[in-house]
This record gives structure tokens, sequence and C-alpha cells, in this order.
């Protein structure tokens, strides 16, 4: 056997807090051999950033390694000194961090910090190091690589700068790459191709991988072998296939099981959260951390001992942290349950928004010129029928949330409008609106923590709209907190509590309990579930799915995730830059014939499923400013199905097709089933 | 991720478990401060300036004004002036502890009506925008532009000099200064999401700003009344230095100071020892800002 390129034996770490030392890594063991990409995945918490710093020797001042080795090359990193260390650091490992914008410095050329790295550790020629720039900016797939070295990062988009991120880390051919959450940030179709280019230029410099996601199926996209942490501890690792075809450990079964899929929906396969909630790991009990959610657990032989990472019998490269990992054979994805299938007709419209447009008047700069108005939303149709779901979904920047907004009243419509139950509300701000219809329409926010008043209980913030909203007096308010509370699943105690004292499910919890102080009719929800962990994600939605049914609430809700959208919408509303691509019956939109957009939209979702390919769509092309009004269609400019100047100069017919399903495109209906049918049909997961 | 709802677990607080709540809240608070060192050499320099400034009529020696004319033979600090005496033979340990309650009443109490004026005017530039905002910075920019010494000497001369005339100047000439950081945090606080959810239950603007915006802001605001206390004892200082500070005899330490800064070279304590309660002061009320900002940051 080869010895490893990175073995990492018993690592420990240990952060300083106020409350003391913290075991974040309590020992944990990973080996990778050269040229191989290991993911390591687990939700926020796990520790498996920290194992990442680690290896760079970057744990800061609260963090320090108290055990173990960590072997690279020959040397062991957790004892080198500055010296060594900076041998190592950006030419051997390199690093790609999340956020793009943090890791570039904003007022140096890209060029010179490409340069930067060749010269400063190989010690080339400025000319030389220039060579090599522009060769690494051709390889990440950057047009007019001459241009690019001259600009500044905030002069490129976000994708186009994470490229750049990349080049910087391989231009001195490390031999391993450490990613950490290296497409988090991006829109679907940009994480799409940058994920394609990491498993290109793979191949290409045999660099080995350090791979951290909480995204499974971008993982999948990327490496061969993957290990999840939960709580600072690798429970499973093993090949991808395993990983996701046979997984043994309860929590990467979990995690599989709260992911929503392209291929069905709500009717057909429930999402099944993870019980509970990830405990502190301030203080750990000898046994699995996992035992107090887990729902294969024998108290004692589970929470007696350490539960060391062994090999799964029969299978030698499959290593699962479980005492109970041969008993627990025979898994099978969630699947579809037949006959469920409910669909009720669309339902009475209740929210119609009709020619809807909203356009951004910017301020006057200074004396000279005006620039031009930004057309955030343009000529939007939508309609969402009585205690039914329209999901509205697209890439940032298409006026998703604008949408919310103004039915919310947060802004008002500049042409057209919509109407509430008959009434038009697009052109009212929320002051100027009757109190019923404040009542009747309520909004849950996407950020959970600035969607409660970090000064105020969650108590409060709920007894405070019940007042408002119900009108209801001191003395019957506390019971209704606690009514809408247990709704929510929350405990009663929590009223008493800040939001700082509560986890980002919770947040959201308590703000669904806000707003449905008013008992609304429609729950506006902009990306709600988008900052929350997967396992949490979907106690969320089953809880919006669950309130919508009991309380035959209408649901808008936006985002800018696929699957999510597949599993939890009646009705879909696909928009690209202020327009409505696609709209219709969600089972219509997610099968051909697809607007090109939609198309390259579900081509580019990351599946966490090996066996799922797809011919990916890349969108080439620029996208228009949003300053700047096509004449033709939006999607023009990176439509891979264009068919000519027509796409450029008029603005597409809406094709009207059965079932209320509509497409914006030149191509006929007829033309586009004929050109996609078996090309990017999502997969029903179980088949 | 619900522990199992027992019912009638939300009954109301009893006032002796809120009152016991409340205290743990401030034990814990002051236990924070106490991890921090600027903070704590702050709250002892100003604690031991308030208690002395509070005992003054039992622990000075001599009455503030009383001239001790045996004493202007040696004016140097002796057994029985510990700080000497100034050249009218008063005591001045005496008179630096009487002097030390006006100034630590001034003080404070102009930054509070500096907090609450500008705190108002912040909210509402902050919040309204468009007009409003413009006017309210314009104002404010006209007063911040004058020269402050200058100010002070109009208005006092103006309407002569009381504690209560330098509160009302410290208060407004120091209200654009508060007004500026509160607009700053309001224009980010007022997008947050919790506002959007306040203004979609029909809240007032007023009830908005004071109650979902102001106390997210309130820990800046708070290390910025502390150092503009201390610099309050400054002006009060430098005003009573050109004589229109508090109205003679009652001891005020810039008017001591003006009184005998002339016999510098001759007899430097009845200069230096008022000097020195100044800055004493104003240093502690910059540690504890010091302090305070470190432990908002730490959060």
């Amino acid at each position: 056997m080869t010895e490893p390129l990175l073995d990492v034996q018993d690592l420990r770490v240990t952060y300083t807090t106020r409350a003391g030392e913290v075991p974040v890594i309590p020992g944990l063991s990973l080996r990778l051999d050269s040229g191989e990409a290991l993911g390591l995945v687990g939700e926020s918490g796990c520790g498996k950033s920290t194992v990442a710093l680690a290896i760079m020797r970057y744990l800061g001042r609260s963090g320090r390694i108290v055990g173990g080795r960590i072997s690279f090359e020959g040397r062991d990193l957790a004892a080198l000194d500055a010296t060594g260390l900076r041998a190592v650091r950006g030419r051997r490992i390199a690093m790609v961090y999340q956020d793009p914008m943090a890791s570039l410095n904003p007022v140096m050329t890209v060029g010179r910090q490409l340069m930067e790295a060749p010269m400063t550790h190989e010690g080339v020629p400025a000319a030389t190091a220039r060579e090599r720039a522009l060769a690494m900016l051709a390889e990440v797939k950057l047009a007019d690589p001459e241009a690019v070295m001259e600009r500044y990062p905030h002069q490129l988009s976000g994708g186009q700068q994470q490229r750049i991120v990349i080049a910087m880390a391989l231009i001195t051919g490390p031999a391993l790459l450490i990613m950490d959450e290296p497409t988090t940030g991006l829109d679907v179709t940009v994480e799409a191709a940058v994920l394609d280019l990491v498993r290109e230029l793979r191949r290409r410099h045999r660099s080995a991988i350090l791979f951290i996601s909480h995204n499974l199926g971008s993982v999948v996209r990327v490496c061969d072998r993957v290990a999840v942490m939960y709580r600072g501890e690798i429970v499973e690792d093993g090949s991808v296939r395993r990983i996701f075809t046979g997984p043994r450990h309860p929590y990467t079964r979990g995690l599989l099981d709260c992911l929503p899929t392209l291929g069905s929906g709500k009717h057909q396969a429930p999402l099944v959260p993870i019980a509970g909630q990830v405990e502190p790991i301030l203080a750990r009990s000898p046994g699995c951390g996992f035992a107090g959610r887990c729902a294969h657990v024998e108290l004692g032989r589970c929470t007696s001992r350490p539960i060391p990472l062994a090999a799964v019998q029969g299978e030698p490269d499959h290593h699962v942290a479980c005492v109970r990992a041969d008993e627990l054979v025979g898994w099978t994805r969630r699947r579809a349950v037949a006959g469920t299938h409910v669909h009720g007709g669309p339902g009475e419209p209740i929210v119609v928004a009709h020619h809807l447009t909203k356009i951004y008047e910017p301020r006057r700069r200074g004396l000279r010129g005006r620039r031009a108005p930004v057309r955030a939303v343009s000529d939007v149709d939508l309609t969402a029928g009585r205690g039914k779901t329209l999901a509205i979904v697209g890439e940032s920047g298409c006026g998703k949330s604008t949408v919310a907004k103004i039915l919310s009243g947060l802004e008002v419509a500049t042409a057209g409008g919509v109407t509430l139950g008959g009434v038009e509300v697009g052109t009212v701000v929320v002051e100027a609106r009757s109190p019923a219809q404040k009542r009747s329409l309520q909004m849950v926010f996407q950020n959970p923590d600035s969607t409660l008043n970090p000064s105020h209980t969650v108590g409060y913030a709920i007894g405070r709209a019940l007042r408002r909203l119900q009108g209801h007096s001191a003395r019957d308010t506390d019971a209704g907190v606690a009514r809408l509370l247990e709704v929510v699943k929350l405990s009663p105690a929590m009223a008493a509590r800040k939001p700082r004292h509560l986890s980002g499910g919770e947040k959201q919890r308590a703000a669904i309990a806000r707003a449905l102080a008013g008992d609304p009719d429609v729950i506006v929800a902009d990306e709600p579930v988008s900052a929350l962990d997967v396992s949490v994600q979907a106690a969320i939605v089953n809880l919006l799915t669950e309130i919508q049914i009991a309380r035959g609430a209408t649901l808008v809700f936006i985002s800018h995730d696929l699957a999510v959208v597949r599993y939890l919408a009646d009705t879909v509303a696909v928009m690209y830059l202020g327009t409505v691509a696609e709209f219709g019956p969600v089972d219509h939109v997610f099968a051909p014939p697809y607007h090109p957009y939609t198309e390259a939209l579900l081509s580019a979702v990351p599946v966490p499923d090996p066996d799922h390919a797809v011919a990916r769509i890349l969108l080439e092309g620029r996208v228009p400013r949003a300053d700047e009004i096509p004449r033709g269609c939006p999607f023009a400019t990176r439509c891979p199905r264009r068919i000519g100047p027509v796409c450029d100069e008029t603005p597409p017919p809406v094709q009207r097709l059965g079932g209320n399903h509509r497409i914006a495109c030149h191509i006929p209906h007829a033309e586009l089933l004929r050109l996609q049918t078996g090309l990017v049909e999502p997969r029903v997961v179980g088949r | 991720m619900s522990t199992p709802i027992a019912a009638g677990t939300l009954s109301r607080p009893t006032p002796a478990a809120a009152r016991a709540r409340v205290m743990r809240r401030w034990r814990r608070r002051l236990a924070a401060l106490g991890e921090s060192t600027p903070a704590t050499v702050g709250i002892v320099i100003v604690l031991t300036w308030v208690t002395l400034a509070l005992l003054a009529p039992l622990i000075a020696p001599y009455p503030p004004n009383a001239n001790d004319m045996t004493a202007l033979a040696h004016t140097t600090p002796s057994r029985a002036h510990w700080l000497g005496t100034d050249h009218l033979g008063r005591d001045i340990l005496s008179r630096i502890l009487w002097g030390a309650r006006p100034v630590l009443v001034i003080a404070p109490l102009a930054v509070l009506g500096a907090a609450a004026l500008g705190s108002l005017l912040g909210l509402a530039a902050g919040y309204y925008g468009r007009w409003v905002d413009l006017v309210i910075t314009r104002v404010c920019d006209i007063v911040l532009s004058f020269p402050v010494i200058i100010l002070y000497m109009i208005i006092l001369a103006h309407f002569g000099s009381s504690a209560w005339n330098i509160i009302g100047v410290l208060t407004l000439t120091k209200a654009p200064i508060i007004a500026r950081i509160v607009r700053g945090m309001t224009l980010d606080l007022r997008e947050r999401e919790y506002v959007a959810a306040a203004k979609m239950r029909g809240e007032s603007p007023l009830y908005i700003m004071l109650v979902e915006i102001l106390p997210n802001a309130r820990g800046p605001l708070v290390v910025d009344m502390c150092l503009r206390t201390g610099y309050n004892v400054i002006i009060i200082g430098a005003l009573g230095f050109l004589g229109i500070g508090l109205p003679p005899p009652d001891p005020d330490w810039g008017g001591m100071v003006k009184d005998t800064y002339g016999m510098m070279m001759v007899w430097p304590h009845m200069a230096l020892f008022p000097c020195a309660a100044i800055s004493s002061l104003v240093v502690g009320f910059n540690l504890l800002a010091v302090g305070l900002r470190e432990l908002g940051l730490r959060d």
C-alpha cells in the first residue's frame, strides 16, 4: 500500500470560549491519496471547516490543535513552525473559500494577484508568472484572459471571481486543494458550471481535493469518496456510490431522507426530517454523539462507550461508526407512495398579479446625468389558488423577491397590480391597507437572524402580533402565544427567550408563528428555508405544508431551490430577469416541454444520486445588466436554444398549453417537446 | 425539536421571580464588565469620584469657601491642608471634593439630554429619509460647524451662566453628534426583516422607531454616551476656566485653575490638583467606554 498524501491521525482541536475549552474535534482520522477527491459533508457546526483550517494551521487565536498528527508529504503539519508552514501553504496546499470577494484583494488587479503566488513561492520572473497566469485563466474558462488580467475583482461576477480564486489556488500546482463550500453563494446555473470545471481541472492537474460542502448533490459531482461528519466526528465514510446507495449510519440515512428531490412532490413522498436538533458540543457523552436523535438507538449499547469507525462487513472500503451497522442493512431511498396523488383542481384564484411591473428609479448621483432606471419586474402575470401553493423560482436578480414585496405592500407596483381576493393591493403600501387586508396577508422572511428583533422575547413578538392583528387583550395574549407556539411545535417555555438563545430553525418557527397570529388567508414566504440546514429545512417545509392544509391558507413560496419547489408547490412560476418564463401546474412545469431556461435550471440542480446522469446544459453568454432592457427575449443572450435574431429583436409570445401551462418562447411548444423528450427528465426516486 | 408541552407552564411569573431574574441579569452584566480590565479600572475611577462627591459634606476637612488666613503664609501641602490652600487660603482638597458634585450632575444630565434629543432626530432622519433627513442633517451640520467654545460663549453670555443653562447648551451642541450615530444605525436597522414584520402588522412609525429600532442601537449609543460624558467634563472645566462656568464662589474645577494659573511658577499645586481631578475623571469615563465597546464586540 502506498503512502497516502494526507494522513490525519487522531486529530484533536479545541476552541477556547468564555465557557472554557470546547473539544470541537475530539479525535478525527482521515486519509487522502494523491489525486483523490474526498468530500467532507455535514450540517453547520459539525466541524468540517475546522478540519480544513487545522490542516492549513489557520485556526486563529481561539482554536488549538491539542493532539494528533497531520502527515502531509512526509511532514507533520501539526508540528511545523512558521517557516515550514510558509513552504507548504499556497505551494503544496491551496485553499478556496466560500466567499470569493473575501479571498481577492479589492485594490489589486486580478493579474497581479495571480502572478503573486508563482513569484513568491517559486521565484520565477514576472514574465513567466504572467504567462502562467494567462494560461491558468484560459484553463478556468474565462473568456479573454488578457482583459481579465487587468480587471479589479469588483468588475467581475461572482462566478468569475470564484474561477479566479480557483485559478489562483491551482497556479502553483499544489498536491492538495482544499475547497470550503466553494459554490455555496453562487446561483445554481453558475454553481453547475464551477463544479464541472473543478471536475475537469482535477483530472488534468492530478491534485487531490478535500471538498467541504453541506450540499450532498455537489459532492456527488466532484468526489470519489465521501466522509460524513457529525458533531466533530466522522460517522461514515466510503465511496460516493456506497454512501449514496447503501448508507449504514442512521445520520447519513437521515440526511438523504430529508432532501427533497426533483422527482416527487409533497403528495407522493413526504420528507422525513431528523428528529431533535444538534446537541451542544460542550458536553460529550462517552457513546455515540447521534444517539439522542437516532431512531435505532439502543440505550446502553450505543451510549456506554466510544464507537470507533469500523469497516462494514463485506465492504472493506466503507467505514461506519455505529454499533448496529451490521444490523441496519437494506436501506432504500424514500419512495413515492402510489395513489396518494391529490390534485383537486387549481382552486379559486385569491392572489392575481396582472401586468405587474416595478421600476426602480435610481437616485440622482451628483449634478451630472441620471442613471437608467432598473426594471425589477416587468409585465408579470401570476395566479395563486385558494389553499394552494404558488412557488416563484429563479436565480438572484430575477425579481422574485420584488414580487413578494409588492404582495406584502413593502413596495408598490409601478404599473399593473395585484389583487387579493378581488381587491387591488399591488399599488397600496402596507401602511394604507385596511386591518382586514393586513390580517389576511402575512409574510415569513428569509434570514432567521434578522426576522426576530434581538431585543424582544419570542413571546413579545408573537403577542404583539396577536394584539395588533386580532385585537387580543393582554389577558388572552399569553394563551394565544402558547397556542401558536404549539402549532409551530415549539415549547411554551420559548416565549420567554430572546432570539439569540434560539437555533436557526427555532427562530424560523417563531417567525411562522408570528405570521400566523393574524390567521392569514395568504402567507408569503420569501426563501424561508434557504439559510437552514437540510434536516431543519425538511422540518420547516413539512410544518408549512401542515399548516397550509390545516388552515386552508394560500402559500406564496419564493425560492431558488428547484427541489424544494418541486416538493412543495402546486403551481410554479419560473422567473428570469423580471419576467415569467414559464408558469403552470407543478407536474407540467417539471416535465417537457420546458422553457429553455427551466430546462437549463433543471439540468444544473446538483442531485445527490451517483446514478443520476444528465446532459448538462451550460449557460454561456452574458447576463444583461439590470438597467438594460432587452428588446427581445431576456434569456436570448444565454439561451442554448436561441433560434436566431428573432430572439433578440422580438419579445417572445406566450404560448398557452393545456392545464393553464404557459411558456414565453419563440420556439413552438411542440418543437420544444420534441427537442427535450428524454433529455433531462428527472429520475423518479425509488424507481 | 420541541420538548413535550406540559399544561399550565405558561403562567405569569410572580413579581418575586421577576425581580430575581432582573437581579440575576444585572449581576451577570456586572460580572461580564469585570472581565475587561479597562472597564474595571474605569468603573473604579468613576465610582470613586461619585462616592467622594456624595460624601463631600462629611469628609471634606473644611467648608469649601472658608479662608484660612493663617495658611496663607505657606500654602503648600501640609498636615492641616493635605493638598495645600489656594491664594485666598481655601483648602484645595475640600474644594476639589465639593467641586466634583456639579460636574458629576451636569455632565451626565447633559449627555442624557443630548442622547434623548439626538436619538429622536437621528431616528427620524434615518427612518423617514428624503426631506426629513435632509433638513435634520443640514441643521446638525450647521450646529457642528460652529467653533464650539465660541458658541457656548455666545449662548451663555446671552442667557447668563447657571447649571441649567450649561446643561441646555451642552445638550444642544452634543445632540447633533448623537443624531449622526443614531441615523447611521437606523439606516441599517430599518431594512431588517423585523421592521418589515412590524409594518405588516400596522405599527405606527413612532413605535417602530422607539421599540423596534432604538433598542438595537443601544450598544454603540451607550459607548458613545460614556465617551461624551468624559468630554463634557472637559468642556465644563474649559467653561470654568474661561470664567463662564458656574457662578463663583462655589468651587468649580475649571474655575479653580483659572484663579490660580497665574501663580503656576510659584505655587504649581494650586492649579495642578484640580487639573488632575479633571483628567482622572475623563480617563475614567474613557476607559469605561473602551471596556463597554470591547464587550459589545465580543457578543
